[in-house]
């Protein structure tokens, strides 16, 4: 009943639909990576390196190939070599921007716990036990873990050496290094450790060759078409021979972004066994292999005038990457364009240590980033004796000061105002250490947040079924947002067809091309595709409909609640199942390609903005940090759902509150061997962290991005929200930590 | 994991004695420990005797105390009526221990005799005396944030994880076990060990040894009692440092005191020097922070766990004045 509502005010966009695949997520009945039941299916576990650098000089694999149930053990020595590795095959050299880890190619070690062998077994419990039977020898060479001791090796990565117009590259508005000249200045330091992916869902994959050149996988990938090319290239074959299928992945943040050794690792099992082989990575290899928010040191210098305004900033970052990849990510982007300082200088650079290659990780680069702007701005704020709301507006800019273009929208000004409303700001005083409840001491802060309202090129399918439904598909994934709801409410609003009429499949790269789901893009890029492909559907509709109709035009036609009819009530009208019986019994069908417009990228600047409110008490005798309310609010353009782009900016601020307080990978440089493998050991939010979540959108469309109006959600939902709390601690004690995750021995010994 | 027998045994002459003949077997129970180090390679029993049949899940009263069964579960012990009533503070420190769940599985003998948590040990890669004697603590020059302040030694500086331990041992618990030579009964203080040379020792039980009961005195520690624990999340982590205190109070003064801290030994660390101190004072917040001094003496840190020696007191202060309910 709620869709016919929704349609009678003409909109299934806005309504809070529930998930289409709720139900099945809920009951057990959605499928992900590691639970298809394909016949003969057997299973297989890594042997991962115990040294971090070095070379094998011998594996013992007699033990492990005796074990019950074993198929085969395959390593370097009797791998069957990926015809895609030969081509840059000289192990010495990696080229130069990178290339992912060669699985199984020669002897050679980059990272600790890197994949040295698979072993394969009819039950997994047999393939985990031989794996451990498998002895390796190794001659280790010196590595380099430790990021403090090789921070001044960091260097400009090399697409920015070879693209002068590369984001990567140096940047420079007005004086460089202009903050000097200001009366008030500040300098601050920010590090955090690597944050390691640890969605529920643990990576894994069943890889079936189903002919000799014919390769299927069930993977837990963002990218299906991403992933299919780089298969097809990986094994030399045509990219149609390869299908991947993600129909469901349980939470991804960028983990899914990349395709990782084990994955190629599967692949080869399968071949050499001609079997399909299941790998689920155990938790503790999901620390070790399968990308991490890297480790990243950042250095702000910002000066000021007393009355608050913002003379210029220079702001460092050196992240850090593996030997063999050069990981990159925007962390300097919201310092160019945030603030309406004359004098801005920004430096990226990266530094390659013998781990393994880092990946996006919500919000990536621009969260690293957020938490050393964002805390620097609030210092300043404490600096020149202003509230750091009214220090922000003070140097709030209504255009972008780096590309000098004007912003497509930016109601950020509004979310500043909900939001501190929302949360109470009033009650914030200005001195730190005033607010205190028995033995808690209570703070307020904020961080802001930014991403590019990004948008790609994509295709989308829709046909009318015999039964009068809907089919739409397009090769995107859904790792969680409600891809698939956004989707089925924008075709509805422009089929005029009610929601449960409609039904859309992702997640199969026989689907039309989509990019992978990141960069807060998917609604934007495939939102795009599908109301694109459902309008031509419609109008071709309307042709059926005006050569069945006698006198009637087929503009004059109109679809409403699953039928197509002339506007005034009353005149003929057809079912959708009629239609497709006028169109000689076929499916009626589209497949459309849709583009971001040129021109409007062109003159405007286009970016998503969020601000994040936090109420924190610290506790003043043990150093606990307690989160007790969040207020985070989003302009993000047309909100497609409130419900699940709600459940996004809630998600986002407990991603926030885990960056903030709980994340961070120890390495022990002796070894050079990870220390938290488990989440015992790394922690991450538990329900009694999360606090109440307010979420507050201003929901105004931003036309210039989509027709649509939308901006995108995912990013903006974490970046600023570390800065947030870590501003909010300061307010409560007086402490400024500036090193991530402020766990209560810093604030103890702060 | 390694493939190992399975049996389950319905009596405990059976368990103990396929226990004490067969070194490579081990006893489960809850298993919420032993499976995590069976699968991480850490132990690798060939044999698993399931003890759960065996009739030891009672919770009875006695004329001097409550006689809790090795096989209690966890969260049973926890919302018990007598334990809530006479032994408050192993209620409390049941319920900081853990999450739901695990409790619902865990026992309370099983809950005693977890094995440390420490990095090191959890990881075959690394060195570890506990793990692997002669190999090395890994933990001594390495990652020693969550280790020990007291009772180490140079060949493990590693702490014991339970939070119910902490409780116990400041209660004057006693552990009844039933082994080959017949049974015995431990103080509760003299059931887990300090490392010394021996670090893959936890307790000083002996082979084939069976936990089947551990008994709390009556005392009048009901009111006045509060665990602390220190984490750096909400729920469901092992404590940085926890305090289990006790207070007998007549108005304001002090007439007996218990005081124990967890996180900070290779054992559940009985304070008796800090509850002397307290016992005749008034129960004022200088009252506790002398007994903290006291109870801080002999603390050494390493490089990474310095702010356990300014933490742990601060935990000591805070959990008398929760105890006492001084503001």
């Amino acid at each position: 009943m709620n869709n016919i509502a929704a349609l009678q005010d003409g909109k299934a966009v806005g309504d809070r639909m529930s998930r289409v695949d709720g139900r099945l997520k809920v009951t057990g009945g959605a499928k992900y990576s590691a639970e298809y039941e394909l016949p003969g299916l057997v299973h297989s576990a890594l042997v991962g390196s115990t040294i971090a650098k070095g070379r094998i000089t011998s594996i013992d694999t007699k033990a492990a190939e005796r074990a019950p149930g074993v198929l085969a053990v395959i390593t370097h020595l009797n791998s069957p070599k990926v015809p895609g590795f030969a081509a840059k095959s000289n192990p010495d050299e990696p080229p130069a921007i990178g290339q992912p880890l060669r699985v199984f190619h020669d002897e050679k070690i980059y990272f600790n716990d890197q994949p040295v062998a698979i072993v394969v077994a009819d039950t997994l419990e047999r393939a985990r036990h031989a794996a451990r039977l498998v002895k390796v020898q190794y001659v280790a060479e010196q590595h380099q873990t430790n990021f403090e001791a090789n921070k001044s090796k960091g260097f400009l990565p090399t697409q920015a050496k070879r693209n002068p117009k590369s984001a990567q590259n140096d940047y420079t508005r007005g004086q460089a290094d202009g903050y000097q000249a200001a009366p008030v200045k500040l300098e601050a330091e920010y590090v955090h450790e690597s944050e390691m992916h640890n969605p529920m869902e643990l990576q894994s994959i069943i890889a079936h060759w189903e002919a000799a050149d014919q390769l299927t996988v069930y993977d837990k990938v963002q990218a299906v078409k991403g992933t299919q090319r780089a298969f097809a290239k990986d094994w030399g074959l045509p990219e149609q021979n390869v299908k991947v299928i993600a129909t469901f992945v349980g939470g991804a943040f960028g983990n899914g972004l990349h395709n990782w050794p084990h994955e190629t690792a599967a692949i080869i099992a399968a071949k050499v066994t001609g079997k399909p082989v299941k790998l689920m990575l155990t938790r503790e290899q999901m620390f070790t292999m399968v990308g991490y928010r890297p480790k990243t040191w950042q250095r702000i210098q910002m000066g000021a005038t007393k009355d608050g305004k913002l003379v210029g900033i220079t702001h460092e970052s050196v992240g850090q990457t593996s030997t063999y990849e050069e990981f990159t990510e925007s962390t300097v982007q919201q310092t160019r364009m945030m603030y309406a300082a004359p004098n801005v200088s920004t430096r990226y650079r990266i530094l390659g240590l013998d781990v393994s290659t880092p990946i996006w990780m919500r919000g990536p680069g621009e969260a690293t980033g957020a938490f050393a702007l964002e805390s620097a701005i609030d210092e300043m704020a404490h600096l020149v004796g202003l509230d750091p709301l009214e220090f922000r507006l003070r140097n709030y800019t209504d255009s972008d000061p780096e590309k000098n273009k004007p912003w497509s929208t930016k109601y950020l000004k509004e979310c500043f105002q909900a939001g501190a409303e929302r949360i109470g700001w009033s009650k914030r005083q200005l001195q730190p250490g005033q607010l205190r409840e028995g033995d808690w001491l209570i703070g307020y802060g904020m961080g802001v947040g930014t991403f590019g309202a990004n948008r790609g090129t994509a295709k989308a399918r829709a046909a009318l079924l015999a039964d009068g439904s809907v089919l739409l598909q397009s090769a995107t994934t859904d790792i969680g947002p409600g891809t698939g709801t956004a989707m089925v409410q924008i075709a509805s609003d422009a089929l005029g067809l009610p929601t449960d009429k409609i039904r859309f499949e992702l997640g199969n790269s026989l689907f039309p091309q989509a990019p992978s789901q990141g960069g807060s893009s998917t609604v934007n890029t495939v939102g795009s595709a599908v109301n694109d492909a459902c309008l031509a559907l419609k109008k071709k509709l309307q042709e059926l409909g005006g050569a069945a109709f006698a006198n009637v035009q087929p503009e004059q036609l109109t679809l409403s609640g699953g039928q197509l009819g002339l506007k005034a009530n009353g005149g003929p009208r057809m079912s959708f199942a009629d239609l497709r019986k006028a169109n000689n019994g076929q499916d009626v069908e589209v497949t459309t390609e849709s583009k971001p417009s040129g021109d409007a990228r062109q003159n405007y600047s286009m970016y998503s903005f969020s601000v994040h409110f936090a109420e924190v008490r610290v506790h003043a005798m043990t150093g606990e940090v307690r989160v007790t309310k969040m207020v985070s609010c989003a302009d993000a353009g047309t909100i497609v759902n409130q419900k699940t782009a709600g459940s996004q900016m809630i998600g986002g601020a407990i991603g926030g509150i885990g960056m903030a307080l709980h994340e961070g990978a120890v390495m022990d440089d002796r070894f050079g061997r990870y220390v938290t493998k488990d989440l015992a050991d790394y922690h991450v939010p538990v329900h009694a962290d999360a606090p109440p979540v307010e979420v507050y959108f201003v929901n105004k469309p931003d036309p210039l991005v989509d027709a649509l109006g939308t901006k995108g959600i995912g990013e903006i939902a974490i970046i600023g929200v570390a800065p947030a709390i870590t501003n909010a601690i300061f307010n409560a004690t007086g402490k400024r930590i500036r090193e991530l995750p402020v766990t209560p021995d810093k604030v103890l010994l702060a | 994991m390694n493939p190992f027998q399975y049996v389950r045994a319905t009596k405990a002459k059976a368990a103990i004695d396929a226990r004490a003949g067969d070194a490579t077997s081990q006893f489960i129970a809850g298993g919420t420990n032993l499976l995590d180090l069976m699968k991480r390679g850490v132990m690798t029993p060939q044999r698993l005797i399931d003890i759960n049949k065996l009739p030891f899940d009672k919770i009875e009263r006695q004329s001097n105390g409550l006689r809790i069964g090795a096989l209690a579960l966890n969260s049973t012990t926890a919302e018990d009526k007598q334990v809530l009533e006479r032994a408050p503070l192993l209620a409390q420190a049941l319920n900081a221990g853990a999450s739901a769940q695990l409790r619902n599985m865990a026992t309370v003998g099983g809950n005693m005799l977890q094995r440390t948590r420490c990095s090191y040990f959890y990881d075959p890669a690394m060195p570890c005396n506990k793990r692997e004697p002669g190999s090395g603590c890994g933990a001594l020059e390495g990652y020693n944030r969550m280790h020990a302040i007291f009772g180490f030694s140079d060949k493990c500086i590693a702490v014991h994880p339970s939070d119910m331990s902490v409780a116990l041992v400041a209660l004057d618990a006693a552990v009844l076990v039933s082994g080959p030579k017949g049974e015995r009964r431990l103080a509760f203080g003299d059931l887990h060990r300090l490392p010394g040379d021996e670090p893959q020792r936890d307790t000083n039980l002996e082979a084939g040894e069976l936990i089947t009961a551990v008994e709390v005195p009556d005392s009048p520690f009901t009111k006045h009692v509060h665990y602390l624990k220190v984490r750096e999340r909400a729920s469901y982590a092992f404590a940085l440092v926890s305090v289990a205190a006790a207070l007998s109070l007549d108005g304001n003064t002090i007439k007996d005191a218990r005081l124990a801290m967890g996180g900070v030994a290779h054992k559940p660390w009985r304070l008796t020097e800090a509850e002397k101190s307290l016992i005749g004072k008034p129960a004022t917040e200088a009252t506790f922070q002398e007994a903290a001094r006291v109870a801080m003496q002999g603390a050494k840190a390493f490089k990474h766990n310095q702010y356990k020696l300014k933490l742990a007191p601060n935990a000591i202060v805070q959990a008398l004045k929760n105890a006492a309910a001084v503001s």
